[in-house]
């Protein structure tokens, strides 16, 4: 039985026929074929999957794509404008704060939700904002490093 | 050659896609027409298998196929296991469960539906009859006896081995003074980010085969699959996306791999499967898992005379690739950074119902090198001596290379009290003894840890390789003067793309802009070995930089035939052969040849090299003559490109001074770091900043093995650490305020970038350092020795007595 969901994601409205249990990582993936959203735990342990729902970080793979009717979504695909990386993309690149690569999308959405919140944190708050995503290679120094020079980026 | 690109701090040219989020892992890949795998894996670690019933799953509205072992097994053939020891026992590995399931996970049917959420239903509805069989899961147990997993054989010994050099029992006999120590190497999970994934695709009408995994070997995965299920080679091509991390644990052949590619060839559709997180703890290999005795003799001044480990390896219930090999690489490496006359390794290596051991970032070596290290606390508190001393009158001197070890190795070239020199003076180390002393008398708990040590990297010559230690590369200059480097390396994250690119780059005097790196594709790629062991740079990118020489021989004959010139009167010098006289000229009167830009031709056709006249030639109008083909030197093939498969001599032997200081909070046991330092020595560095990257992960890997990381199966076998909720990883509130790190560069002989690789050194470096500064922030409580991980519980009961 399946539920028309409306939504819009990284600016574009959306209106799908999905099942009541298709996970929202599951519809930006499958169904928008948006795949920078990447699942690493399915038990929102791992934050592999972060995007924003309303403005709020989210992980993706432990919410239905039913409760996102009516919401506004952005994944890492809709985070640069026109052409413009975002500040911690732009962080991420020049300061080294990926290697593989997996977890990189949900960090730099968790990242900028982070810096929404408070565009000046501590090295302290930053990992605090950051204790939701996990990353196997980096060893988090790059990405606090990434997230700081995003910060002064925007102050600029 | 001048360095332009060499030794800087190069930004990588594999960001942009990543973290705009375009970039294709094995799941970002859609065919049309995929059909979805789940498994059905064993709820028990040892049980008989009395009945399978897939009916139910069968009639599950959108399930195409349903398969269990009894449909494969003399389909597909067994895992393969590539350790070569002497009676060596081998299970047979079957891609499914034949009648007895040996750990929990253990692959036993598999569904095949056209959505991935059926597959996982229909799945939980195939119903396994068990009979529970007793289980083993302590090694020690399974060395003494216990039940006896495999049938085949009266025990559950795989192998016992001993090895080393020089007289260990006179040495133990004549010492002055010995210790000894019981530890414990937990097992750990790998836990690359992005678990385990096979998509295959079968084309009948071709009769090829396309696998797409997430692994670090594509071509020793397209050799063992083929084998597996019995297609030529040939037809097979293996393609390795994005990889989202590997550290050993997609260094390996899975079932899944064989099986799914097995599938399609049936059903002649595109089959998938994705790892799930649970998947992934349970059925993918596990690293560590040793439990063993460390004896060291010695002399009353600290100078080492012998060492022994006596070591029970887990191998878990199944070989994988690599299984039986890793504890022989602990073996080699446990002489560590010193004079060693005797040592003496004796392992028994055992089969458990547990998922297979194999190899984890450092794949044996951190084993050693914590063993050694810790050894060497052990002598130093012994004797009263600083632990940095006893470790100093043991080096080798740096005149003492390439220095010969009891344990059978020439170790390439170090220095190594330079690289302690450099860790002691950043930590500011006789002010941190002072600062400790005076935090103690206030009833601080603060510690200090050291570790100098040795690791055996660039894996490796062929012989002491399973299969093949070499690498290859083609580099190729195409007519627009584009270059093409291929690799047979498969890198994952480590960034070659961009490294690889800056030796071409400098090499070529071409911008790195014009250069790409392929790998990771068997249809496009020449045969390689992979990306493990710390190999890529040191023997990939010799590779690289010697086929480039051989495709530069070419181009020097070339460019001397197009300047009607001797080739020893030109120089090569931005990515141009210049006339000497000529360039000299130039340079005098600040004048330089006008180069014709190759964009400018007439659409449609490809322009004419131009150099009558000129003192100078580029190299992209040296690659566009060399396919135009119309005027080349006698006996010169068309096409500019060189390919090189490099066989290095010897491994390398990074090292390096690890130095941590931790303070714990006597209310709750947590610990805490102060500082860390790092000072590596991993040769010629191509960028720094890669580099960096590489230590930091290592050493968080380690603070995560030292405090937090553990695999837990209890006494019936079943995993309790079967999430990331339950294994705990570090995150980034759990390291220090900031890595101090630095370098010294100690060229290696072995091969002519004079690198020696840097991938591990942080998991082997750092875990020592870590637990010896929790164990000296403990001295005062009487504490020698803790096994990891040291949660803050354990330490608190130390505190408080409990």
């Amino acid at each position: 039985m399946k539920k028309t969901i409306n939504l819009s994601v990284n600016g574009v409205s959306r209106s799908d026929e999905v099942e009541p249990r298709l996970l929202l990582v599951h519809y930006l993936r499958d169904v928008l074929e948006l795949t920078g959203t990447h699942v690493g735990c399915e038990t929102s342990l791992c934050g592999a999957c972060t995007v924003m729902v309303d403005g709020q970080a989210v992980k993706s793979c432990t919410m239905f794509a039913v409760q996102a009717e009516g919401a506004s979504i952005t994944t890492i695909e809709g985070l640069a404008k026109n052409g413009e990386l975002h500040p911690v993309q732009e962080g991420f690149w020049e300061r080294h704060g990926l290697q593989c690569g997996y977890c990189t999308p949900g960090m730099i959405v968790t990242a900028a939700q982070l810096l929404d919140r408070n565009a000046n944190p501590s090295r302290e708050e930053i990992c605090h904002g950051l204790e939701g995503n996990l990353c196997r290679c980096t060893g988090y120094q790059h990405i606090i490093e990434a997230v700081e020079y995003a910060a002064k980026k925007a102050a600029r | 050659m001048s360095n332009k690109y060499v030794g800087q701090r190069v930004k990588r040219t594999e960001d942009p896609r990543l973290i705009k989020g375009l970039a294709h892992y094995v799941d970002d890949i859609s065919l049309p027409g995929t059909l979805h795998v789940a498994f059905v894996r064993s709820v028990y670690a040892h049980a008989k298998i009395t009945g399978i019933d897939t009916s139910a799953a069968l009639e599950t509205p959108g399930v195409v196929a349903v398969y269990t072992g009894a449909d494969v097994n003399d389909k597909v053939g067994p895992v393969p296991c590539a350790g070569a020891l002497p009676d060596l026992k081998v299970p047979d590995h079957r891609v499914l469960a034949k009648d007895k399931v040996y750990f929990m996970g253990h692959p036993i049917a598999v569904v095949v539906a056209k959505d991935r959420y059926v597959a996982r239903d229909a799945a939980d509805l195939v119903v396994v009859d068990y009979d529970e069989l007793p289980v083993v899961t302590d090694v020690e147990e399974a060395a003494k006896g216990g039940p006896v997993i495999h049938d085949a054989w009266s025990d559950n010994i795989a192998y016992r081995l001993t090895s080393g050099e020089g007289d260990i029992d006179a040495a133990f006999a004549a010492a002055d003074r010995t210790v000894k120590q019981r530890v414990l190497h937990q097992r750990l999970a790998p836990i690359a980010m992005e678990p385990r994934g096979v998509l295959a695709r079968y084309f009948p009408g071709e009769q090829e085969l396309t696998l797409w995994s997430s692994t670090q070997i594509p071509h020793l995965m397209r050799t063992q699959v083929a084998i597996m299920i019995g297609i030529p080679e040939n037809k097979l091509r293996v393609i390795t996306p994005e990889v989202g991390g590997g550290f050993g644990s997609k260094l390996n052949v899975y079932a899944e791999e064989a099986l799914l590619a097995w599938i399609s060839m049936q059903l002649g559709k595109p089959v998938k499967w994705i790892e799930s997180r649970r998947e992934n703890i349970q059925a993918t290999i596990h690293g560590r898992g040793q439990v063993g005795e460390i004896e060291i003799a010695f002399k009353n001044d600290g100078t080492l005379t012998g060492l022994r480990y006596s070591v029970f390896a887990d191998l878990g219930a199944y070989h994988q690739l690599l299984t039986p090999a890793i504890p022989t690489l602990t073996g080699l490496m446990l002489s560590g950074a010193y004079k060693i006359p005797a040592i003496q390794m004796n392992i028994t290596a055992c089969f458990t119902n547990k998922m297979a051991t194999d190899a984890y970032r450092g794949a044996g070596r951190p084993e050693a090198t914590y063993i050694v290290e810790r050894g060497l606390d052990l002598v130093a508190a012994d004797l009263g001596m600083d632990p940095a001393e006893v470790r100093r009158k043991n080096f080798p001197a740096p005149n003492e290379f390439p220095f010969h070890t009891a344990t059978g190795l020439d170790y390439d070239s170090g220095d190594y009290e330079a690289a302690l020199d450099k860790a002691q003076q950043i930590a500011g180390y006789a002010k941190l003894r002072e600062e400790q002393k005076k935090a103690r008398d206030e009833g601080r708990l603060i510690g200090i840890g050291i570790s100098t040590y040795v690791e055996i990297c660039a894996l490796g010559p062929s012989q002491a390789m399973p299969a093949g230690g070499w690498e290859s590369a083609t580099v190729r200059i195409e007519p627009t003067g584009k270059v093409t480097v291929l690799t047979g390396a498969s890198p994952h994250g480590q960034g070659q793309e961009t490294s690889f690119a800056q030796i071409a780059a400098d090499e070529l005097g071409v911008s790195i802009d014009d250069v790409t790196v392929i790998h990771g594709d068997t249809g496009v790629v020449q045969y390689g070995i992979g990306t493990f062991g710390s190999r890529a740079t040191a023997v990939g990118g010799t590779a690289v930089f010697v086929a480039i020489q051989k495709l530069k021989e070419k181009a020097d004959k070339i460019a001397a035939h197009m300047l009607k010139a001797d080739a020893s009167r030109l120089s090569f010098e931005g990515g141009k052969y210049s006339l000497q006289q000529a360039a000299a000229a130039a340079a005098a009167t600040g004048s330089s040849d006008p180069v014709v830009p190759v964009g400018e031709a007439p659409a449609g056709a490809l322009p004419e090299p131009q150099v009558d006249g000129k003192s100078g030639v580029t190299i992209q109008e040296i690659a566009l003559a060399a396919h135009i083909a119309k005027d080349l030197p006698p006996d010169t093939e068309p096409g500019l490109s060189a390919t090189y498969f490099f066989e290095p001599k010897n491994f390398t032997f990074p090292f390096g001074t690890h130095i941590a200081v931790v303070e714990i909070d006597r209310e709750t046991g947590d610990i805490e770091f102060l500082r860390y330092v790092a000072v590596d020595d991993c040769g010629k560095v191509i960028n720094p900043l890669l580099v960096d990257g590489q230590v930091h992960g290592g050493i968080v890997q380690s603070i995560g093995q030292a405090l937090f990381e553990e695999v837990v199966y209890n006494e019936d076998g079943q995993l309790i650490t079967g999430t990331l909720m339950d294994y705990a990883l570090p995150r980034a509130s759990d390291i220090p305020k900031q890595f101090e790190l630095d370098r010294t560069e100690t060229p290696s002989p072995v091969n002519p970038l004079g690198v020696k690789g840097v991938g591990e050194a942080g998991t082997i470096g750092a875990t020592p350092a870590i637990v010896g500064a929790v164990v000296d922030a403990l001295a005062p409580f009487g504490v020698k020795h803790l096994d990891m991980p040291i949660k803050p519980e354990n330490v608190w009961r130390i505190i408080n007595g409990h």
